[in-house]
């Protein structure tokens, strides 16, 4: 996983200054016109200065909710109801690890520090994927985050495998190359329980219900109040526009959950012929912001959690250190 | 000859032969405090699904790259050798492939 929308402001409710574009007018022709023929940019080529800023916002928060969506599963490995259920939740919990290690270092490239992202984050600055802010309740939680929060996260990721940014555009491939068995390995998992007891069936409705408006509102914002988009789709950065995500994966999981047995809770979801497409009722906003801005249901036990197991490792990020120095210095003495 | 003490664990450029036969290509970076670490880490982060049967590890640091801004006087010297290429010439057609 996992985008959303990205990139909200780190500092949203803070006015933003805008600085006035200074660029030289050169350079910064020739890097339009690269983008315009849909060329690539790499990390040692000139490019303007927001265009970078802005990749690093989004490009570091994609990396937290990376690293924080493995906290909401990450509860459930012990409890998993079988061997191999718990192996397969092993397995995709790495995966979201080592997601956050790709993308930590596409950022890297930009040249902003592994230090310097890991401070915003736990110091709350930072934001991230705003669906981990809430519960998993029960077993089928991990079902439905699989089937659509990856879902959600697979149609905001695979345009991102075009952007302009070659190396984001690189760990996209590799993410996306892994996720389709994160979204499989979910839906197959609520399969089996659908045809288990009345209970099992009703825990995933249950789940569905929690999740599903959260799931639409990780396309972000609708177009009219993103202002960012247009900017970002300038730049190649974005491809298809936040509404137009959140379009696709309604019409690709309507069927889904018709297959499945369950009532996606939104009674004004229903097929336009004219329109060839779902419409589909009002997301809760507020809501979403409230979220953002720190005040969800777990941002505080995320946060928490992730900083404490920062800080115990702290002592084997030291000792692996130690241990280094102390080689090189035995390898001098011994060419010495 | 003086090493600067590490503060923090460097970055390391990775390289995976995905097949016995196949070169080492290059696939992503990671920190890692020393060589050997690096390789155990490229190992769990670049080979859960048996992308690899070989790993290089190399210091980011130890890499010299060719300047962006030299890259016209590099390498568009080579477009207008076009006689460096099979097409440019032309054979009769009863010589057959060569
Ligand atoms: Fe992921
Ligand atoms: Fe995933």
């Amino acid at each position: 996983m996992y985008t959303q929308s990205f990139s909200v402001p780190d500092n949203a409710g803070q006015k933003s200054a805008r600085t006035p574009s200074t660029e030289n007018p050169e350079l910064m022709a020739a890097f339009d016109a690269r983008i315009d023929a849909d060329g690539r940019i790499e990390p040692q080529d000139w490019m303007p200065e927001a265009y970078r800023k802005t990749l690093v916002r989004q490009i570091s928060q994609h990396a937290h909710s990376e690293i924080v969506g493995m906290l909401p599963e990450g509860n459930w490995i012990s409890r998993a109801p079988s061997l191999k259920r718990k192996a397969i939740l092993i397995a995709k919990v790495q995966d979201e690890g080592g997601h956050g290690l790709y993308l930590y270092s596409a950022a890297e490239t930009l040249g902003t520090s592994r230090d310097q992202m890991l401070e915003g984050l736990h110091s709350g600055k930072a934001k991230y994927s705003s669906i981990f802010n809430y519960p998993t309740l029960n077993w089928a939680d991990v079902g439905v985050i699989g089937w659509l929060v990856d879902g959600a996260a697979i149609m905001n990721q695979i345009p991102l495998c075009r952007c302009s940014y070659g190396p984001y555009a690189r760990a996209m491939v590799r993410v996306c190359k892994e996720e389709s068995f994160h979204q499989r390995q979910g839906y197959e998992a609520l399969l089996v329980m659908m045809q288990g007891t009345e209970a099992q069936r009703a825990m995933v409705q249950d789940a569905v219900n929690r999740l599903w408006w959260k799931c639409l509102a990780m396309f972000g914002p609708p177009d009219a109040d993103s202002p960012n988009s247009a900017q970002g789709m300038r730049w190649g950065i974005k491809r298809i526009s936040n509404d137009d995500l959140r379009q696709k994966f309604i019409d690709a999981t309507v069927p889904q959950a018709k297959v499945l047995g369950v009532t996606l809770p939104d009674p004004d979801l229903k097929w336009n012929e004219a329109r060839q497409h779902h419409d589909y009722g009002q997301i809760d906003w507020q809501e979403f912001w409230d979220t953002v801005e720190g005040n969800g249901p777990c941002n505080k036990e995320r946060l928490s959690t992730r900083v404490k197991a920062h800080n115990e490792g702290q002592w084997v990020r030291d000792a692996a250190l130690a241990h280094a120095r102390k080689q090189q210095q035995r390898a001098h003495k011994e060419a010495a | 000859m003086n090493t600067p003490a590490l503060k923090e664990w460097p970055l390391w450029e990775i390289f995976v032969r995905s097949k016995q036969g196949l070169e080492h290509k290059h696939c992503g970076s990671l920190h890692a405090a020393d060589a050997a670490q690096a390789l155990h880490m490229a190992r769990d982060v670049y080979t859960r699904r048996q992308e690899g049967v070989s790993i290089w590890v190399l210091p980011s640091a130890a890499i010299t790259a060719s300047n962006p801004d030299d890259k016209g006087e590099l390498f568009d010297p080579a477009a207008d050798k076009i006689y460096r290429h099979p097409t440019f010439y032309e054979i009769p057609e009863e010589v057959g492939h060569m």
